[in-house]
């Protein structure tokens, strides 16, 4: 029977919720690793029930999980991120050159093709890749090389590579996003990188346009159209039709372009959703009222869907890795919160309902459509 | 044998309950004997690139701070005797 399987990480653990394809009655498991972060959980798509988890915390470090069962059980792999030799410095809070320093793993992408290769986003900012199951990890160290590398400086939130995009036909080309660097570019398998933020404007640096200083909160494509991306910046939502070598702003209508989270239908690859959050001094709803926007036209014209989600009172964030779309006939579209709640429309936004309300913060959510 | 007592989080990623017991008369050989009898260990209490112990991580034994001894410093007698276990302590932390 058809269904979905959302992988949840928060502040606290990790949740898996399945349900069939009517996404109304929904099974929570968890929380797996109680205590622990977990930053971001995903499936492969070559086999569903291989799962792979970021786990960490400030006393122990970090540790990375996989599951074979679909996530009812799990065991640790390598968790040895060592940077290549030569590491060198990028810039610290205060523009001094600091080394890098490996912190934690942010983002989790499993090959399209192989289950047994996995890409690995991880703080200070870096590609690191497993061939072999994640029993050993090695960094693609040309991005950190390209050039601009020492330019980079942290976010807020930390250097973090937050963003793997793979693309699904052509195996040499992967896209990632650094905060606060921007976004990169690789069409030789991660022997070479180019930064792609022509188009850019942040208002935050102060050379608006700069080669590299935006900081990029999320990027998203739809597998059909691997030359069109869609973009939250911190300010801004842009989009790209040449593979990220020129961003046009698609913000329109939008009430604030500032937010994290942001994805594309499944199966309509004009239609886009973002979660619009007040501004980068409050990370919280827009007017107390959660509403996810969606567009139809590729951007600029933006409508907000506002059924069954919280129109008074709501002052959650919505991290950068908590939206996810699953592949049903009816598009499903989910995002949790940093009050804990994970939403889901089965619908393709039009309504909305709580699949869990009472979670710890929400860091990152995954879908993944079973047969 | 060293008894070595880990804080819960450890237990539960080594799979263990209680003690445990390894080969080590030093910081440094515990440390290593853990992290061979349960690889999942590795990185968590050390730094995996420098061999540091973790700043939140601390080491107890007899009503003594270990944590700032050098990792090669013979342990305790009744440690190395198996009268008193070494602790692996989380630091607290909290608010």
């Amino acid at each position: 029977m058809a269904g979905v399987r959302v992988l949840v990480g928060t502040r606290k653990g990790a949740f898996v919720l399945t349900s069939d394809e009517g996404r109304r009655d929904w099974k929570v498991d968890g929380p797996h690793f109680a205590g622990w972060e977990i930053y971001h959980l995903k499936g492969s798509p070559v086999d569903p029930d291989r799962i792979w988890a970021s786990q960490s915390g400030g006393w122990f470090g970090q540790v990375m999980q996989r599951s074979v069962d679909g996530g009812s059980t799990w065991d640790t792999v390598g968790n040895d991120f060592t940077y290549e030799s030569g590491a060198g410095t990028h810039q610290d809070f205060d523009g001094t050159a600091k080394p890098w320093a490996f912190k934690r793993v942010w983002h989790i992408e499993p090959s399209l093709t192989d289950v047994d290769t996995v890409y690995a986003g991880i703080e200070d900012a870096a590609l690191f890749k497993t061939t072999d199951g994640g029993t050993s990890w090695s960094e693609l160290p040309a991005l950190r090389n390209h050039g601009s590398g020492p330019q980079w400086q942290p976010g807020a939130g930390g250097l973090c590579l937050h963003t793997i995009i793979l693309d699904p036909t052509n195996e040499d080309r992967i896209f990632t996003a650094i905060s606060a660097a921007g976004a990169f570019r690789t069409d030789d398998g991660g022997k070479s990188w180019l930064p792609i933020n022509k188009g850019l404007l942040s208002g935050e640096i102060p050379q608006q346009e700069a080669e590299v200083g935006h900081c990029v909160h999320k990027i998203a494509m739809h597998p059909s159209r691997p030359d069109t991306l869609f973009m939250q910046k911190h300010w801004d939502v842009m989009r790209s039709d040449n593979a990220g070598d020129r961003w046009v702003d698609i913000g329109g209508n939008l009430p604030t372009d500032f937010g994290f989270a942001i994805d594309v239908h499944a199966h309509e690859p004009e239609t886009v959703y973002v979660l619009p959050i007040t501004s980068d001094y409050l990370h919280v709803a827009h007017e107390g009222k959660l509403r996810v926007y969606r567009s139809r036209t590729g951007g600029n014209e933006w409508e907000p869907l506002t059924k069954g989600l919280p129109q008074e009172n709501c002052y959650v964030n919505v991290l950068r890795d908590a939206m996810a779309v699953d592949k049903l006939d009816e598009c499903g579209i989910y995002f949790g919160t940093t009050g804990g709640q994970v939403y889901c429309s089965p619908d393709g936004g039009d309504s909305w309902e709580a699949i869990v309300r009472d979670l710890p913060a929400v860091l990152s959510v995954e879908v993944q459509t079973l047969a | 044998m060293t008894r070595v007592h880990l804080p819960y989080h450890l237990r539960d990623l080594a799979k263990v309950d209680g003690e445990v017991t390894v080969d080590g008369a030093t910081i440094a050989e515990v440390l290593d004997a853990l992290e061979a009898a349960h690889p999942a260990l590795r990185g968590t209490m050390r730094d995996p690139a420098s061999g540091k112990r973790r700043a939140f991580v601390r080491f107890f034994a007899c009503e003594e701070d270990l944590s700032h001894i050098p990792h090669d410093e013979q342990l305790p007698g009744p440690v190395l005797e198996g009268k008193e276990p070494l602790l692996v302590i989380g630091a607290m932390a909290g608010g």
